[in-house]
């Protein structure tokens, strides 16, 4: 059955076919809601409406990413999904990555064909010490692996957002994670209008960014499509799409797993609502989707991945996905220095 | 070469994803670790309490040092992963 037929079953989708396909205007927040109450049998129709959406308005190409963190554990605030709060009893421990260290991972990722490298912290936001590590860093991996470097080190102060983009940072990520209406309930030492304040600073000195999702931590399909559509406001470069990965200690530890079909609907959703954006895979995949759910969200409106591990957990093998990529024929992304 | 996965196959008496003590049935007081417990990189499964820590350390480092259960310094990068005890020393993946 070809997509046409397939979607003229289901009205959402019809109408998604002609405004975002045909039209290149990504859906709004009350029909994104109807994507993510899509029965079952109509999940295979939106994913595949996704992924021809993913081709004609960013192409075959793949992203590939590796992250890393450079200080691990003893954040001050309270994300309740997160292991690196040092306000919950979680087993991670703080720890510090020096800088030869990383410059082998740079090259380790470079390695598999990525083009992006992201340097994590665990903070609010960066001090004047972690701003030097940083500089130091980005010179060291500049000097000896050809790589684009992105950065995520918290909440940044203006000053802090044109020093980044003047060390030729060429992207940032900080993520929204949920909607405005659930944030509350999941940090309380931040507000969404500080992150939304940081997600303008670092358009406005010419980064891109990289803002995204951490879905299945108890939010609405409301929330849900709340949070793509305000994602979609924002007109980020790139989405990273994360599943809650419950971990120990942290006030989220016994949220259950997301399904996985809400997990493939909600990818469709995303790519619905923003046609042109990078959408990446990102943590929890390999719990909520198993190996399989790699392959439908590549061929669902997913085109970049992160490679390999996680910041505090383990992904899949970098040679798992890089063969899934050559099996489905998809090109990665060449490597396109912007600074 | 691009790196393989890395799974966590630390052993000992206690169990490296959630720090608690092996039963005492499944260890013998600290000579040889048990076969049955948290051979996970091997494909084995751990002692009955531990099957689910067990297949966790397929997805994650461990935590917990295998022969003190003191909580490791823990380093994941891309490829690889160090677990540091301050007695025990550094298992790599
Ligand atoms: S700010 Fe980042 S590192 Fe800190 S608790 Fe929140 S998610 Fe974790
Ligand atoms: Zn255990
Ligand atoms: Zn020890």
């Amino acid at each position: 059955m070809t997509t046409i037929s397939r979607t003229t079953e289901y009205p959402i989708l019809e109408t998604a076919r002609q405004q975002v396909l045909e039209g290149g205007i990504g859906l709004a927040e009350a029909q994104l809601l109807e994507v993510l109450r899509l029965p079952d049998p109509a999940v295979p129709a939106a994913l595949e409406l996704a992924h021809q959406v993913r081709l004609k308005h960013c192409g075959e190409d793949v992203e590939v990413e590796g992250i890393i963190s450079i200080k691990t554990g003893g954040c001050p605030e309270d994300c309740h999904f997160c292991s690196q709060s040092g306000l919950f009893d979680s087993p991670v421990r703080g720890v510090w990555l020096d800088i030869p260290e990383l410059v082998k991972a740079a090259k380790e990722t470079a390695v598999t064909g990525a083009t992006e490298f992201c340097i994590v912290a665990a903070v609010r936001g960066p001090d004047i010490k972690l701003m030097n590590q940083i500089k130091f860093a980005i010179d060291r991996i500049n000097e000896e692996v050809d790589i684009n470097i992105a950065c995520s080190l918290g909440m940044l102060t203006r000053r802090q957002v044109d020093q980044l983009a003047s060390w030729g940072v060429h992207r940032y990520n900080h993520n929204l994670e949920t909607a405005r209406s659930y944030f509350p309930q999941v940090v309380t030492t931040h507000s969404y209008e500080e992150r939304l304040e940081t997600c303008a600073m670092v358009k406005d000195a010419g980064m891109e960014l990289c803002c995204g999702a951490l879905i299945g931590m108890g939010e609405s399909l409301e929330q849900r499509a709340e949070l793509a559509a305000q994602l979609a406001a924002l007109e980020p470069h790139e989405v990273p799409l994360n599943f809650l990965n419950p971990r120990p200690g942290t006030p989220l530890e016994n949220q259950e797993l997301m399904d996985g079909k809400d997990a493939l609907r909600a990818i469709a959703a995303f790519r619905l609502a923003m046609p042109r954006t990078v959408l990446r895979y990102a943590g929890g995949r390999e719990l909520t989707l198993g190996d399989l759910g790699t392959r439908e969200g590549l061929l669902g409106g997913i085109n970049a991945v992160i490679v390999g591990n996680y910041l505090t957990t383990l992904g899949r093998p970098a040679a798992a996905d890089l063969n899934l990529l050559v099996d489905l024929n998809m090109p990665i992304k060449e490597l396109q220095k912007t600074l | 070469m691009i790196p393989t996965r890395s799974t966590s196959s630390i052993i000992g008496s206690f169990c490296g994803h959630c720090g608690e003590l092996y039963p005492k049935e499944t260890f013998d007081g600290g000579s040889a670790p048990p076969s049955n417990v948290l051979q996970t990189g091997d494909g084995q499964v751990a002692a009955a309490p531990h099957q689910e820590c067990a297949a966790r350390l397929q997805l994650e480092p461990p935590r917990y040092c295998g022969q003190c259960g003191r909580r490791l310094k823990v380093q994941v990068s891309p490829h690889a992963w160090t677990a540091t005890c301050s007695r025990h020393g550094t298992t790599a993946s």
